[in-house]
């Protein structure tokens, strides 16, 4: 259909862009998701008159663009001499952005469940640690995975502005092949069905599961 | 661990604010016209997804898709480059504002849709049986609750609207808060200390932003 | 003159009206009673166009209402229906929910519809509530803001739909009342209605439907006095 100069190097590099993308993403998600985890029990289980500087950098997270926060720690870094590569940084600005939305997911499925399911729990004299993670952990992961799922596919997204930083990760790669192919449209389409592969059927699945969780309460 | 050799030069960093603030409302501006027209075509998405025309189905479909599942920076690009196939040039803030807006029309689709449901039928019925035709029903009497079930998502929208503006600087754009830093970044190297304004900046952009959605909805929603 | 003539309706499979026939003269006061599922309802929803049917037709003053080339919105001014839910337009005032369709519909100005709905809305006892939301009205508040509402259009015909049945018990009297003064006023209406006291006191006739079918049709005194199908003994000796 598409009379086309790209050729299979081409698409193994907008592939290993890609490979790229899901690298940074894994590691952002996996450490974002243990901090946010951690932010979100403190959130819920402290009063908000201990717990206000947190929400509040937390919330600084939120409202600042990525971008601004990828420059803004990656010239911290540089004055500091810390000596991080592009990598490193964007890892780590992505994991905070991360820990920051799944503190909101994981305060949000806490607060759902309900406060005499757990008083019923510690009336049966199960300790704090006990009510946590026998009562309160299953009950928020119904509410709380399908909210990180799509966490996830957002800093899936979010994460192509590492481009900034002059990492190849699969946007970047298109770009590159634009400019040298001159053949913009084809490749962001390559470009985008890649995303889309990637993210549509997970998204999938996080709507399956929200919808059969909530069914059956 | 600190071995600071950098000196901060903040009042230099301080006598660009009123060039910043000028960027600020440029950014601003394009939130608010992406939002509006995101708005505008999401209504018409949220209709033609739950109608029975596939011809209507498919298209709003796969737009509410794609722009679900793949980043809002390739949205810009596709604006900004991809066009170029076809001959079209899109100006850094005419991308950058169709980018947004095709992002916000697809997500508030699905927003406005879930309040659509959320809608009793009956209310449909009881505005035909006045003699109301089927536009004017929803106009009239569907669409102002939508809006009021969608009002909270839909202030979300704008603060995201808000940060996907600072992704024009990657199309060229220059007059938005952070094209106009990363100018003056790169005449005065004070990187550190312009992108930490600007991150104020922003944020409180966000917060008077969230604060101003919360006094419409104060006074549009007495009911 | 509503005219019914062998109508058929069914949703899918299921057939809801099985050859109805019904005349309803002008100033005429008829109650439909009958079980649940009988297609009461959906009955009153062909009359006014908000469903097709399958086979017969309906004339309203000569105007088959199923045609297709009838304007339905202009045929529907003519006919007022009030359901069961009061469906109440949340989002507007109550001096709103009943001028809205006197401006968009019929064209008036603000000033015009408002005097209207005022009067309507004193008419059935809201006249202190004009500002006020309907979240703040109680459900026989709203049910009587949706009759002023439904009049406002000065309908020729009234359709009900068991307009007491989500109601508290005390609240029921002032609805009914509300309806008694419209028929004494003479107003045509067809209400479809589970209160039997009410359906004696005001109907000229009374029809009873059982499984979409208009099983007996009569006067009030001689369907409750001496019901001649046995559907109807058997529904009338439960309700009592
Ligand atoms: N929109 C619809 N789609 C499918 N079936 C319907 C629909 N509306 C009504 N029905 C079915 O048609 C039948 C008649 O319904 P209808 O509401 O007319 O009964 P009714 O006599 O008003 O009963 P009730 O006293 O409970 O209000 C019922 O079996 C109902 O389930
Ligand atoms: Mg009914």
């Amino acid at each position: 259909m598409f009379d086309t100069a790209m050729t299979w190097n081409d698409l193994m590099f907008m592939l290993r862009g890609a490979g790229v993308t899901l690298w940074i993403t894994a590691i952002a998600v996996a450490g974002g998701t243990m901090l946010g985890v951690v932010f979100g029990v403190i959130r819920s289980s402290l009063s908000p008159w201990v717990t206000w500087p947190l929400a509040f950098v937390l919330d600084i997270l939120r409202s600042v663009p990525l971008l601004i926060q990828l420059v803004l720690v990656n010239s911290f870094q540089a004055i500091a001499g810390w000596g991080w590569s592009p990598f490193t940084t964007s890892c780590v600005v992505l994991a905070l952005y991360t820990a920051a939305l799944v503190t909101e997911v994981v305060r949000g499925a806490v607060l759902a469940v309900p406060e005499t399911t757990r008083r019923a729990a510690r009336s049966l004299g199960m300790t704090w640690a006990q009510d946590q993670t026998q009562i309160v952990f299953p009950m928020a992961l119904r509410v709380g995975l399908p909210s990180w799922i799509n966490v996830t596919l957002g800093v899936m997204k979010d994460s192509a502005l590492v481009l900034w930083l002059g990492i190849i990760e699969l946007l970047r790669a298109s770009q590159i092949l634009v400019t040298r192919l001159q053949e913009p449209m084809f490749i962001l389409m390559v470009a985008g069905a890649i995303y889309f592969v990637i993210s549509f059927p997970i998204a999938r699945l996080g709507e399956r599961l929200e919808k059969r969780w909530r069914e059956n309460d | 661990m600190f071995d600071f050799s950098y000196r901060f030069q903040w009042a230099q960093a301080m006598r660009h604010l009123p060039r910043m603030l000028e960027g600020a409302l440029v950014t601003l501006e394009i939130a608010i016209l992406s939002l509006v027209v995101g708005i505008a075509i999401a209504v018409l998405l949220a209709v033609a997804r739950d109608s029975k025309y596939i011809w209507l189905r498919a298209p709003a479909t796969a737009w509410v898709e794609v722009a679900r599942n793949t980043p809002a920076l390739f949205q810009i690009y596709m604006a900004h480059f991809g066009l170029g196939s076809f001959g079209i040039y899109l100006s850094p803030y005419t991308a950058l504002l169709a980018g947004i807006a095709f992002n916000n029309a697809g997500y508030l689709a699905e927003t406005f849709r879930g309040a659509l449901r959320a809608i009793p039928e009956t209310q449909t019925r009881a505005g035909r049986s006045l003699g109301m035709g089927q536009a004017q029903t929803f106009r009239l009497i569907v669409m102002p609750q939508m809006f009021r079930v969608a009002f909270l998502p839909t202030t979300n929208q704008m603060v995201w609207a808000i940060l996907m503006t600072s992704l024009g600087v990657t199309v060229g754009m220059a007059t938005d808060l952070t094209g106009i830093v990363q100018n003056l970044n790169a005449r005065t190297f004070r990187t550190f200390e312009l992108f930490a304004i600007a991150a104020v900046l922003y944020y409180l952009i966000a917060k008077t932003v969230m604060l101003g959605a919360q006094l419409i909805a104060w006074r549009l929603f007495r009911y | 003159m509503i005219e019914i003539e062998k109508v058929y309706k069914s949703f899918g499979k299921l057939e809801v009206l099985k050859g109805i026939d019904l005349t309803v003269n002008k100033g005429e006061v008829v109650s439909i009673i009958g079980g649940s599922g009988s297609g009461k309802s959906t009955l009153l929803t062909c009359i006014n166009g908000l469903e097709p049917i399958q086979s017969g037709r309906i004339r309203i003053d000569q105007t088959e209402v199923h045609a297709r080339s009838t304007d339905l919105n202009k045929l529907r001014r003519k006919i007022g229906i009030v359901f069961q839910q009061f469906n109440a337009f949340p989002h507007l005032s109550v001096l709103d929910n009943v001028t809205l369709a006197l401006r968009k519909v019929l064209g008036m100005s603000r000033r015009e519809a408002e005097e209207i709905a005022v009067k309507q809305l004193e008419h059935v006892g809201l006249g202190d509530k004009l500002k006020v939301y309907p979240s703040r009205l109680s459900g026989g508040q709203q049910q009587r803001m949706a009759i002023a509402r439904a009049l406002a259009m000065s309908p020729k015909y009234m359709l009900f739909d068991e307009v007491t049945s989500a109601l508290d018990p005390l609240l029921v009297g002032e609805v009914l009342d509300t309806l008694k003064m419209l028929a004494e006023e003479g107003m045509t209406m067809i209400c479809v209605t589970h209160e039997m006291g009410f359906a004696r006191d005001v109907s000229k006739r009374v029809a009873f439907f059982h499984q979409g079918v208009m099983a007996e049709i009569a006067p009030p005194d001689q369907l409750f006095g001496a019901p001649q199908h046995p559907e109807t003994q058997k529904f009338l000796s439960k309700v009592r």
